[in-house]
């Protein structure tokens, strides 16, 4: 994308020489490329249809996620309850419309706090060079070569009951899952951003900014990061998915959230032990895990195929 | 060679030092208190908990505990564990033999398989194979490992009954029956592991096959009259899997992870398996011990593969 950013053609109305393509904007290109991919498009569908599922669902979907029902323990899906119940009768498609919405905010929340965090550093990185540049990436390397599943366990275990007693239940806990995993995913952005800053302050467009006399926050703000932002998408998409099943299988270990919150990794937990009886149980909560997965991974390779400037499409 | 590793060895060692401090502060900026019980009991008076407080040296400046703990770590004293009252040290020597048995075959195993579908998959690219192969790997990344253990037993073991689906680490079996029930108890976590690895590998394998493949000394080696098989085989995989081993030792973390989650699933008795335990019953010198153990891990598969990296690339001398 670097260099190629028609804007000036755009805010220009008498349109120049008339051109008829002089009216796309870059992310208009990058739309028309997305479209091509097909799969990606159509996960795209797909994880909007469940985003929305999950927005609107309890609101339409009537059943509370902790009414007990005995007479229908593990039952298998019917058309009271489509996706089963599990050992205490309780709905599990509404517990996983309920449970999605935590899953998708965490997932949303840690890329969030991954971008944002590797943005910063791989950003000072790349403009202030030298020794600060030397010691950032030596941390980044050092959290590359860290464990994280081991040490996204302890810190849980060493934080979980002060958070708790600080933030209450839910809250506590989403704040700690969201910062341990955001905390441990920020290190390929911050690359990802040095690189691109590394190689953006060389083109003429930033040495033109330069020579007019901008600041160097200027010209970082204006112009080097918003022209390195299309890999930093594609990541932070691939990022959502990662932090998905993270938070999904620090609950599946039964170290996430409490089982009265029943996230899709909960839910998958729970129903482990029931596999012969009820193997819906375990089922559903699973195949949302991996369709929501599958179509963010989808979509992150459209995009990265629609930001990649070689790609003639 | 040797003066090559001893000098990765030194490298590395800056590396277990950061994550060593980083251990450490994350233990010592948790709140809690090991003399808390003390606290709540109305027949310890305070002084005696003072005293206990000053014995362990938990007022000490922070550098000072710091650097006690890293001796005794160096040392090899790493405590004992809570719950099973014995040392830490002979609790990780006996499990850690699974764990490296598990990860390592199903390394193997992902090597076995992405290595000949990605080369094949990138030798004709968008082909049918090529196409089926990258949409099969898509779907295996996306699949998390939890996820395929449990649809895994539910078939194997539930439908047809043909695995067990707890893992034995004492099979009265001896000889080959042992060799038998060993094998079949492992092939499903194994798999598992391996397979979610083999996903992620094929498609680096394939791309750095696919940027390869296009150089001109591939055109000189074919021109050369020399057959396709040798082509690729000599002058193709061995250029094309030096990208891969980076990215490979990148993944070594997640690896890890994933040890950790199948061990649960298959209760297998590893030192992923005793992390969790060790978590649940608030085993402190366990989990501190597991996660050291765990980073030690990590470096030396990186120092594993700078050492593949010099063998693949002459390039980098051993100097």
């Amino acid at each position: 994308m670097a260099g190629s950013t028609p804007a000036s053609a755009t805010a220009d109305p008498t349109g120049g020489l008339g051109k008829p393509t002089a009216g796309v904007s870059p992310w208009a290109e990058a739309w028309r490329r997305f479209k091509r991919h097909r799969l990606a498009f159509w996960s795209l569908w797909i994880l909007c249809l469940m985003v929305a599922a999950v927005l609107l669902g309890p609101t339409l979907y009537k059943v509370g996620i902790g009414d007990i029902d005995f007479q229908s323990r593990l039952a298998p899906p019917s058309a009271k309850h489509p996706f089963g119940t599990d050992d205490l009768g309780r709905d599990i498609l509404a517990r996983m419309l309920y449970g999605g919405r935590i899953s998708l905010a965490v997932g949303l929340a840690a890329m969030l706090m991954a971008v944002s965090v590797g943005v910063i550093i791989g950003a000072i990185a790349g403009t202030a060079r030298g020794w600060v540049d030397a010691a950032l990436m030596w941390l980044t390397d050092l959290f590359l070569s860290l464990p994280q599943l081991p040490l996204l366990l302890l810190l849980i275990f060493l934080f979980r009951e002060p958070l708790k007693a600080a933030f209450g239940l839910e809250i506590g806990i989403f704040i700690l899952i969201v910062m341990v995993i955001g905390g441990f995913r920020w290190m390929p952005v911050a690359r990802l951003v040095r690189a691109q800053f590394f190689s953006l302050r060389e083109k003429e467009f930033v040495e033109a900014a330069r020579a007019l006399g901008a600041s160097t926050p200027r010209q970082v703000i204006r112009h080097i990061l918003p022209n390195s932002l299309g890999p930093v998408i594609v990541a932070a998409t691939i990022d959502v998915a990662a932090a998905i099943i993270a938070e999904s299988t620090l609950s599946f270990l039964g170290l996430g959230f409490p089982p009265d919150i029943p996230t899709w990794g909960r839910i998958l937990y729970d129903g482990r032990d029931y596999m012969d009886m009820a193997m819906h149980w375990a089922l559903f909560p699973g195949l949302a895990i991996f369709l929501t997965v599958l179509t963010i991974n989808f979509v992150g390779d459209g995009l990265r195929d629609a930001f990649d400037p070689r790609r003639v499409l | 060679m040797f003066n090559y590793i001893l000098r990765r060895l030194l490298i590395a060692l800056p590396s277990i030092l950061g994550i060593s401090l980083v251990l450490f502060t994350v233990l010592a900026l948790a709140p809690g208190d090991p003399f808390e019980d003390l606290a709540n009991n109305p027949n310890v008076p305070p002084e005696v908990r003072m005293a206990l407080r000053a014995q362990f040296g938990l007022d000490d400046p922070i550098w000072e505990r710091y650097l006690r703990w890293l001796g005794a770590m160096v040392r090899g004293d790493w405590g004992f564990s809570f719950v099973s009252r014995i040392n830490v040290d002979s609790l990780i020597l006996q499990r850690l033999p699974v764990t490296i048995a598990v990860i390592g075959l199903s390394q193997v195993l992902a090597l076995m398989v992405a290595l000949p579908v990605g080369v094949l998959a990138a030798v004709k690219p968008y082909s049918w194979f090529d196409r089926i192969a990258s949409t099969v790997a898509f779907i295996g990344f996306s699949l998390p490992t939890f996820f395929t253990g449990v649809l895994f037993i539910l078939f194997f073991s539930i439908h047809l009954g043909w695995l067990p689906f707890v893992y034995r680490a004492d099979l009265s079996e001896t000889g080959w029956q042992w060799w038998w029930q060993q094998f079949r108890q492992s092939i499903m976590p194994i798999t598992v592991l391996g397979l979610f690895q083999a996903a992620s590998w094929m498609r680096y394998v394939r791309s750095a096959v696919l940027d390869v493949i296009r150089l001109d000394y591939v055109t000189t080696a074919r021109s050369k009259g020399l057959a396709e098989r040798v082509v690729i085989n000599k002058h193709v995989v061995r250029n094309a899997l030096i990208p891969v081993v980076t990215l490979v030792a990148l993944q070594m973390p997640a690896v890890f992870g994933g040890a950790i989650v199948t061990e649960q699933i298959f209760r297998i008795p590893g030192i992923g398996s005793l992390l969790i335990d060790a978590i649940l019953r608030n085993d402190t010198p366990v989990i501190m011990a597991v996660t050291f153990v765990f980073s030690c891990l990590v470096i030396f598969f990186n120092l594993v593969a700078d050492v593949l990296y010099g063998w693949l690339d002459p390039r980098i001398s051993y100097r």
